[in-house]
């Protein structure tokens, strides 16, 4: 079998997460009743003028510093023009051939190894509205199609890589560095689901071994990280079959059907739209000056691979955890904020890394959408650490923390959940296990020690978990003549 | 002598020290339009409930002893290619049937707070496309001179609003020639300001970089009054310049000897011979005043033209890609699916003009075609702008005829559109470079007004206006408009 190997270069659309729109003063906040953030400009009424909003320029400028790109001094918007009923003016207000960031790079991991992953170009556009339709989920076959442009007008960023990507993990794994920028960046909150982020991949293959490009497929409508690496597999395989039986790659574009795992063919490049691009002459060139971007830089947050190397030095995390806790910005934040009241770096990203997560998973929430607030994770961690709880106990105070808010303290109290050191009521526990239990003692007598393990677990069940493990160890084996 | 024989700026002090009425003012204008709009169709709609609680307002503040400002009070004319809230803007387009903008454009803010009485909305070419108001969905319009003949255009319903005595000042907009060719054909002063003076903000766009809002007036210096009304930086419109607000009315008296005048040779020598005379005769009363005149050569004018048909139809192609049936409009109902909607709705609500420009401009925005057309037209712009500003460090202002010939026949152009694109050749140059220019009426020829036209630096009207004035004074064109009062 001839081996081959696949050139993949991502477009990432990142919804911006300005107050306002990119050219009228309308909220851009997702998710409200639709056509209420409306206004004749982003509407496109007769006699409207796009007037900028300046933060859009200002989150450009950002990522281009964190993604290791130059930013033009000079910029121009230009209207893509194409006809949809989403698409108020008949175009789209876009960048073309000046866009404001070029020729950048991120650096990805994928299992070890790394690779670097150049950037194109990243340019600021406005978002069109949505259609929502009805009697079916397409235009074609829906009895009726509705218009909302609540998103009309909302600022993106199109970040365009280069043909760096050579496996749909890496995509994957360029993807999520791409989003875990945007986040700690605060322009974008990264999420797939509602479309903030959004992705389209070009597809090729060639020989290994081979320089140039094989004819490409763009494949369209990658919902997820799951999707996008679907896709990219699907689209390799598709491409390698179609060689492989002495056939030719069309360039096209083909829509990615998360449902079916399939792709199909959506338009061919002889169908592609002539977008007839031209400088909108509605708005005048936007200079950005070099004291501007410097004023930008030093605005910067403190980025991930800072933040890591930070966490390893200052609070002797490992690798592994280090990188965790920073591969979101709310989770390194939530860490340094947990620290603020209680000084166990270890302890907390234990937590973070184990129940946490297991629960932000479950619920699909961000570390900072849940009643867990550093304050109480503290506060857990304090009482366990004293020794007021158990280890056991802890996992399910943590529980109710999350589901009432209320401070582990309040919690043990409430629930009497506070572990038992009272070394009387604990005998008895241990003297009812014991009679309960002939069998098992009778094998520590006869040598077989590590039984006593399961002793342990007997008087702590006999507890409902409050009694102090170490404390029934103990007496177990005094109680038991053993040392 | 009747009210509507007097100036913007004379009714506005009768008004003022209570000789007239605001609501008498209104009333004559409303009257004279109802008389005359049947046969010269310059208004789309009277808006005569709305003038008059307009003017109620303004008697209201000289009863209560308030003092007015500026042209308060005064009646005034509107493009139907301008927005006001809540009234129909058509474009004088089928498409825009029915369309009625939420919002005020931001002339109209000014002139709303200025309460000046909007007697109703004017006929127009469709979609400003045109030079003869012919284009127009809703009928032609009549040039009260000769009303065989065409007013000009695209603001001819602006421009006979004027000339015929309907309203004492009106709006237009300038793309081309617009506000000049008509001001030209009509016998009133026309002005098209610097790009950038006046707000688009609320003007339907033909094409965005050379558009521009302008007034029509009896006389230069009721232009100048309302200059200063609808003048001034607006956050709503990046084009619009910021600079300091001044008064366009101030320097009007100053002398002008030794003025130095230049006649660009590629404009004057396209005449044919006994309007040229016309011409010649203006020049020599106006040299007997001590202004030099000199020809002068402005190569790239040549280009102006074929350049002008590139970059506007271009703009206008995607300025005019809203009217799609979706949000507003005329919207064909037969149609089964979304592109025939969009199809049908813009093939049965756009005029054959319109069309012709949209299929234009897609066409030089093409890819593989775009560098040889619209970037190639961009470039020929710049030095058409190079050339003005070479000729305004000798010269203060340009002078040429407004327009080739005077108003032609109704139907003469409209069947060969690049004979009516002719008619715009001395005013089209003037847009490409973003200058301010005006036209004021210089004679009577075969019973038509011809105009003269002067062109100043960007941002220089104060200095336009002044020379407007006074070439106004010397030539004196004085026509008894009795006859249009009794028609
Ligand atoms: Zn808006």
């Amino acid at each position: 079998m001839t081996s081959w190997e696949a050139v993949i270069g991502l477009e990432i659309h990142a919804q911006l997460t300005t107050n306002t729109k990119t050219f009228c003063n309308c909220s851009a906040e997702f998710g409200a009743t639709a056509n209420t953030h409306i206004c004749p400009v982003c509407t496109g009424m007769p006699g409207v003028l796009p007037v900028l909003n300046k933060n859009v320029v200002e989150y450009a400028i950002k990522l281009g510093l964190a993604t290791n790109c130059s930013i033009s001094g000079h910029n121009e918007f230009a209207r893509k023009n194409y006809f949809y009923p989403d698409l108020p003016k008949g175009y789209q207000i876009s960048q073309f051939d000046k866009p404001i960031c070029l020729k950048g790079h991120m650096d990805v991991v994928v299992e070890g190894k790394e690779s670097k992953i150049g950037i194109t170009r990243i340019h600021m556009e406005e978002d069109a509205g949505k259609l929502v339709h009805q009697g079916s989920d397409n235009i074609k076959g829906a009895t009726h199609s509705f218009v909302d442009l609540n998103r009309s007008s909302v600022p993106l960023l199109e970040i365009v890589s280069e043909p760096d990507i050579r496996n749909a993990k890496e995509a994957v794994a360029y993807m999520e560095k791409v989003k875990q920028i945007l986040q700690y960046l605060e322009i974008c909150d990264g999420n797939m689901e509602e479309g903030s982020m959004r992705c389209d991949a070009n597809v090729s293959i060639r020989k290994k071994g081979e320089t140039s490009l094989g004819t490409k497929a763009e494949v369209k409508n990658l919902n997820s990280f799951k999707s996008v690496e679907k896709a990219i597999n699907l689209e390799i395989e598709r491409q390698i079959d179609i060689l492989e039986e002495g056939g030719t790659i069309i360039q096209e574009t083909r829509h990615y059907n998360e449902a079916t795992n399939s792709t199909k063919s959506l338009r061919s490049k002889e169908e592609a739209h002539d977008y007839r691009y031209f400088p909108d002459p509605d708005l005048v060139p936007i200079v950005i000056s070099s004291e501007w971007v410097e004023e930008v830089r030093k605005s910067l947050p403190e980025l991930p691979e800072a933040r890591r190397n930070r966490y390893m030095a200052d609070y002797a995390l490992n690798e592994y955890d280090a990188l965790y806790i920073t591969s979101e910005k709310s989770l390194a934040d939530f860490f340094e904020n947990t620290l603020k009241f209680i000084n166990k770096p270890k302890d907390i990203v234990n937590w973070l890394m184990s129940d946490v997560a297991a629960y932000i998973k479950s619920k699909q929430l961000s570390v900072n959408a849940t009643k867990l607030t550093p304050e109480l994770l503290a506060g857990m961690i304090s009482l366990l650490s004293a020794g007021s709880i158990s280890g056991k106990i802890a996992k399910d105070v943590i529980l109710e923390i999350f589901e009432t808010g209320k401070n582990a303290q309040q919690i043990v109290s409430e629930k009497g959940l506070a572990q038992v050191s009272d070394e009387g009521a604990i005998k008895q526990a241990i003297e009812q296990v014991l009679q309960e239990n002939h069998e098992s003692v009778e094998s520590i007598k006869n040598g077989k020690v590590q039984a006593i393990g399961f002793l342990v677990g007997q008087v702590m069940k006999k507890t409902g978990g409050k009694a102090n493990p170490g404390l029934a160890n103990k007496l177990l084996k005094e109680l038991l003549g053993i040392s | 002598m009747s009210i509507l024989n007097l100036s913007a700026l004379n009714l506005s002090k009768k008004i003022k020290n209570k000789e007239l009425s605001s609501t008498e003012i209104t009333k004559a204008f409303l009257a004279q339009t109802h008389k005359t709009n049947a046969e010269l169709n310059s208004f789309l709609i009277i808006t005569e409930k709305e003038a008059l609680a307009t003017a109620a307002k303004v008697d209201a503040k000289v009863a209560a002893g308030q003092t007015l400002e500026g042209l308060e009070g005064v009646p005034i004319a509107i493009k139907d290619n301008i927005c006001i809230q809540d009234l129909p803007c058509t474009c004088s387009s089928r498409i825009l049937e029915g369309f009625k903008p939420p919002y005020n454009a931001t002339v109209i803010e000014k002139i709303k707070a200025l309460n000046m009485p909007i007697i109703g909305k004017t006929n127009m070419d469709e979609f400003a496309m045109g030079s003869s108001t012919e284009t127009s969905a809703f009928g032609i319009t009549r040039n009260p001179w000769n009303t065989n003949c065409v007013p000009g255009g695209s603001s001819g319903g602006s421009a006979v609003a004027v000339s015929s005595l309907q309203a004492p000042l009106s709006l237009g907009s300038d793309t081309g020639g617009s506000i000049r060719q008509p001001a030209s054909f009509c016998g009133v002063v026309g002005l098209k300001p610097t790009y950038g003076r006046v707000s688009r903000y609320g003007l339907i766009a033909f094409a965005s970089s050379l558009d521009q809002i302008g007034p029509f007036s009896q006389t230069v210096e009721d232009s100048a009054h309302l200059l200063n009304v609808i003048c001034g930086h607006d956050k709503k419109d990046s084009t619009s310049q910021n600079i300091a607000a001044e008064d366009f009315t101030a320097n009007l008296q100053n002398p002008i000897n030794g003025l130095k005048v230049g006649i660009p040779e590629e404009l004057y020598n396209t005449l044919s011979g006994d309007i040229k005379e016309e011409y010649e005769k203006v020049i020599k009363k106006l040299s007997g005043e001590g202004v030099i005149f000199e020809t002068i050569k402005l190569p790239s004018l040549d280009y102006a033209l074929a350049t002008y048909y590139i970059i506007a139809p271009a703009e206008a192609s995607s300025n005019l890609s809203r009217y799609d049936g979706v949000r507003f409009g005329h919207r064909n109902k037969e149609a089964k699916s979304l592109i025939e909607m969009m199809t049908k709705s813009r093939s049965e609500g756009f005029g054959a003009e319109v069309k012709r420009r949209i299929l234009i401009g897609s066409y030089v925005l093409s890819s593989g075609y775009y560098d040889a057309y619209y970037k190639k037209a961009q470039q020929v712009r710049t030095l058409i702008k190079e050339d003005f500003n070479k000729a305004f460090s000798t010269y203060d202002v340009i002078f040429s005829p407004t327009t080739p010939t005077p108003a032609f026949k109704i139907g003469e152009k409209s069947s060969n559109p690049l004979e009516m694109y002719l008619s715009d050749i001395m005013t089209i140059p003037v847009n490409m470079a973003g200058l301010p220019g005006i036209s004021i009426p210089s004679s009577i020829y075969n019973g038509l007004p011809l105009g003269i036209q002067l062109v100043s630096n960007v941002l220089t009207e104060s200095k336009l206006l002044n020379i407007a004035n006074i070439f106004e004074k010397v030539i004196n064109f004085n026509v008894n408009k009795n006859a249009f009062i009794n028609t």
